[in-house]
């Protein structure tokens, strides 16, 4: 296929000035409906050669299996029982007795192609930004320099004609002209991408000229620093996303644990009932408003707060409100608890997880820097981590509940003294944090598999969340979250995942010793 | 104090003889009749007896340092997958060549392609020394801990999330391949223990036989322990950790040798259970499989020595049963059993007798003990 590509880049770059949409001529699609396969590959490059959008047409058709040819040798495009005359685009009745044209391997690499090469030129941004992606992920070919040149000539886009540059100097890389060579190591020194290392690195001991020797060592080291600084930007972007993560599993543990002093080990599983609130948002989305089914997780948000709510408060009504002062017997209760809800689940859901997509406008990614890509759904769960801890700070420190949740934790019997209803505010404020834990389970949702035990896979980084963060500070639990996010992030390259996690918990039991009261004093009702 | 010695009365003593009586009875009446006679108790039940009884030694070793010391520790799992490991390693041994690959290395030492031993695996051909490695390892880890975390005082809650996150990383660490300890499926698979065959009816009365000896053992010690000065002060910590402070203890050297004792304790009860079970993996070090440690206590009555023994077979007796006859029911059962437990009964099934007694024809009112603190 190589030298097969090179022929028809050359081809189609000699006919460049010649585009133009005029009908296909006949005769050179009759080689396709033919035997010869040389012939057919043969025609396939001159048929891409007139640059049309019919030829996109012809040979997107073929790609499809949707060209047949009539035995008169007439070649139509067929699709959804409408033929179409390829040559002329006239539509046409379906002939009796029409052949589809066979496609083997040699001729769909040939087609490819071509179809990547005319995208090129095509008039969408969108198509050409493609098109030079996928001739980034092939091997340089020096073969291809005087296309992506031309191409590079006609390109309007700042952006692609940045890419297009790189790719003419990459196929140069090759070239058999020094000066060519050298232009070619010298415009690369921008460029981040590590897949250059090798032939650079090849540069470096075989090249004859030494001031090219030098250039390549010179864009290689340029080449390298970009590597690492994308590396570390990246490293800090997922650190951030992580540590969002971990602080969403944690920030309601932070209230009921911080600010109330109970040992939640159900907390993990309020955190499924959010994930399969959202799995339930989901599924009656589709059954019922297939055509919003990409705005579930607006209405799953209130739900998952509102169920993990409504079971916080029957649970702090029924069991929690009976432990208060007594931490490890809420300990040993949440965690009967936990059991429970988790056998509840696995009776309602099933014990396999279940699939909760992410909604369309959250796939994809932005790419800054070249070849950093920072996926959307990420950057969302980021965005609504900073979004509930301001709705929370809010809520403690701009309510008339966030004043008695913070009276009732500083002095329980002189708030009671003067009127407040402690045993209400002790309701509300597990329900919020309960609440808040379900808001957490829609982020994981979307992140990972839901499934019955989501929960026990979040609860030790949660505590471990609350107790470096310092217990009953909001302040400490985001630090607490963003560093351990960090921390892990930068280990992970270096230890793997499992060592960086144990590496993590070592931190964190020897961080205790020094601070055993976490980042932030302590002050609540575990007061000693 | 009432507590304490009313447990061991005329009466307890004749109770827990007869007990160990009746334990030691079972395997005797497995080998003395064949199969089918009436008096015959089936291998499976010697079996799930002796299974039991590690755990009630596990049970008995966290009552330790819970119960009397009020220290409450979320990973004795990990010091007795520690210690089950340590035995592991020379059952892995004597194995020898009779692996699938017929290797001297274990089969998945031969998967991974390892042409040797790791250095820690040295001499763990000699029964002794793994022995020495069951009391040892675990014995120091729990030292290292302890220093660390009582040095600073880290207690209650803190100190319980701390030890959870300790077994749950020593997890991660065994579930890794390249850790050598046979990762995810740990070890099994194992033929022999000093020569005899592991599967044969004499061998496996001889480890029950072992295993109600040493329960036995260390209930005695115990009670020792927490007879003596020694448990008088640990029940000083327990109660009032600041003021034997202020009398002049530093309560740092016992807590370190209480939490140090239990987790050896609880290390010997996992190397009685790795032959009887004949399989140890690192699910065992899973904080769920701690805390319900914790729930066999609970539920038996902590700090009566003898309630987390009862606990330790009341709950896995149930779990026997359930799992078998309703398995979809079995969580929502145990989690229930807890959330009753910690309402309603305080003191667990032992603590809650005398209360009992109270209300049955022709005894004299017991004066109810003082409620302990949390």
């Amino acid at each position: 296929m190589k030298p097969l590509f090179k022929n028809l880049l050359a081809t189609l770059s000699l006919c460049l000035p010649l585009l133009a949409n005029a009908a296909l001529d006949p005769a050179l699609l009759q080689p396709l409906a033919g035997d010869d396969p040389d012939a057919r590959v043969a025609a396939v490059a001159r048929i891409a050669a007139t640059g049309g959008s019919d030829a996109r047409q012809v040979l997107q058709a073929l790609l499809d299996d949707a060209l047949v040819a009539t035995p008169a040798g007439q070649v139509l495009i067929v699709r959804d029982d409408q033929a179409i005359d390829a040559a002329t685009g006239k539509a046409l009745p379906v002939p009796d007795g029409a052949d589809g044209v066979v496609v083997n391997n040699r001729l769909r690499g040939a087609v490819q192609a071509a179809l990547s090469g005319l995208a090129l030129l095509a008039p969408a941004r969108d198509e050409r930004l493609a098109a030079v992606h996928s001739l980034q992920a092939q091997d340089a070919d020096p073969a291809q320099a005087p296309l992506l040149r031309q191409a590079l000539a006609r390109e309007t886009d700042t952006d692609i004609k940045a890419q297009l540059a790189q790719l003419v100097a990459r196929a140069d890389l090759e070239s058999s002209d020094p000066a060519t060579r050298l232009a070619a190591v010298t415009a690369l020194a921008d460029s981040g991408d590590a897949a250059l290392r090798p032939q650079l690195q090849a540069m470096l001991t075989e090249e004859p000229d030494a001031a090219l020797r030098a250039a390549a060592g010179a864009t290689l080291r340029a080449i390298d620093g970009r590597v690492a600084r994308n590396e570390v930007i990246g490293n800090l972007f997922y650190g951030v996303s992580l540590g969002s993560v971990l602080l969403l599993a944690a920030l309601g543990l932070a209230i009921t644990f911080g600010l109330m002093g109970i040992i939640n080990m159900a907390h993990g599983e309020l955190l499924m009932i959010g994930a399969y609130t959202t799995y339930v948002c989901q599924s009656l989305f589709r059954h019922y408003l297939p055509g919003a089914a990409d705005w579930y997780l607006v209405a799953a948000l209130p739900a998952a707060f509102l169920v993990a709510f409504a079971v916080g408060v029957v649970l702090e009504r029924s069991v929690i409100r009976w432990l208060y002062g007594r931490p490890l017997e809420t300990l040993l209760a949440t965690w009967g608890i936990s059991l429970m809800l988790m056998q509840a689940v696995r009776t309602v859901f099933g014990a396999q997880n279940v699939e909760v997509a992410n909604p369309a406008w959250m796939s994809g990614g932005v790419t800054v820097l070249g070849s950093l890509v920072l996926p959307y759904n990420r950057i969302a769960i980021i965005v609504f981590a900073a979004l509930v801890v301001a709705a929370v700070w809010l809520v403690l420190n701009r309510t008339r509940l966030g004043l008695f949740v913070r009276a009732v934790m500083q002095n329980r019997r002189m708030a009671d003294c003067v009127g407040v209803p402690t045993g209400r505010i002790d309701m509300m404020t597990f329900g919020l944090g309960s609440g808040i834990a379900g808001l957490g389970g829609v982020a994981l949702s979307q992140l990972g598999n839901v499934g019955p035990d989501l929960g026990q896979s979040y609860i030790v980084d949660s505590f471990m969340v609350v107790v470096l963060g310092g217990v009953g500070q909001l302040a400490g639990t985001v630090l607490g979250a963003l560093g351990l996010g960090e921390i892990n992030k930068f280990l992970e390259p270096v230890a793997g995942a499992v060592m960086a996690k144990i590496c993590i918990l070592v931190v964190i039991i020897v961080f205790i010793q020094r601070r055993p009261q976490g980042l932030f004093a302590l002050k609540g009702r575990s007061v000693e | 104090m009432n507590r304490t010695s009313s447990l061991f009365s005329r009466r307890a003593w004749a109770v827990l003889a007869a007990c160990t009586l009746a334990a030691a009875l079972l395997p005797v009446l497995h080998l003395a009749f064949p199969d089918g006679h009436p008096l015959h108790v089936s291998g499976y039940a010697v079996g799930l007896v002796g299974k039991f009884m590690c755990y009630a030694l596990a049970a008995l070793a966290l009552d330790l340092v819970w119960g009397y010391t009020g220290i409450l520790s979320l990973g004795h799992g990990l010091f007795f997958a520690l210690g089950a490991y340590a035995h592991g390693m020379y059952l892995m041994r004597a194995i020898g060549r009779d692996g699938s690959y017929g290797s001297v290395l274990p089969d998945f030492m031969v998967f991974l392609d390892w042409k040797d031993y790791p250095w820690y695996w040295a001499f763990t051909d000699h029964f002794w020394y793994c022995m020495l490695l069951v009391v040892l390892v675990p014995g120091l880890v729990a030292f290292v801990f302890g220093w660390f975390a009582f040095r600073s005082r880290i207690k209650g809650v803190y100190f319980s999330i701390i030890t959870q996150a300790l077994t749950y990383a020593a997890m991660l660490l065994f579930f890794r391949n390249d850790t050598g300890f046979g990762g995810n499926n740990g070890f099994t698979d194992f033929r022999r223990i000093l020569g005899q065959s592991i599967t044969a009816p004499g061998t496996r009365v001889a480890l029950y036989l072992a295993t109600l000896a040493l329960l036995v053992g260390a209930l005695l010690l115990c009670r020792w322990i927490v007879r003596s000065k020694l448990g008088r002060v640990l029940q000083g910590v327990r109660d009032a950790e600041s003021r034997l402070m202020f009398i002049g203890y530093d309560p740092l050297a016992f807590k370190l040798f209480v939490w140090t004792l239990s987790a050896v304790l609880c290390a010997v009860a996992g190397a009685l259970y790795v032959p009887q079970v004949g399989i140890i993996n690192p699910s065992e070090m899973s904080p769920a499989n701690s805390i319900e440690m914790v729930v066999w206590v609970a539920i038996g009555g902590r700090g009566t020595l003898v309630g987390p023994i009862v606990g330790a077979f009341a709950v896995n007796g149930l779990k026997s049963w359930f799992t078998a006859a309703f398995p979809d029911l079995w969580l929502f059962a145990l989690g229930l059993l807890f959330i009753l437990v910690t309402l309603f009964m305080r003191r667990g099934i032992l603590g809650t007798l005398p209360a009992i007694a109270r209300f049955l024809p022709g005894r004299r009112p017991v004066v109810a003990t003082k409620e302990e603190a949390a």
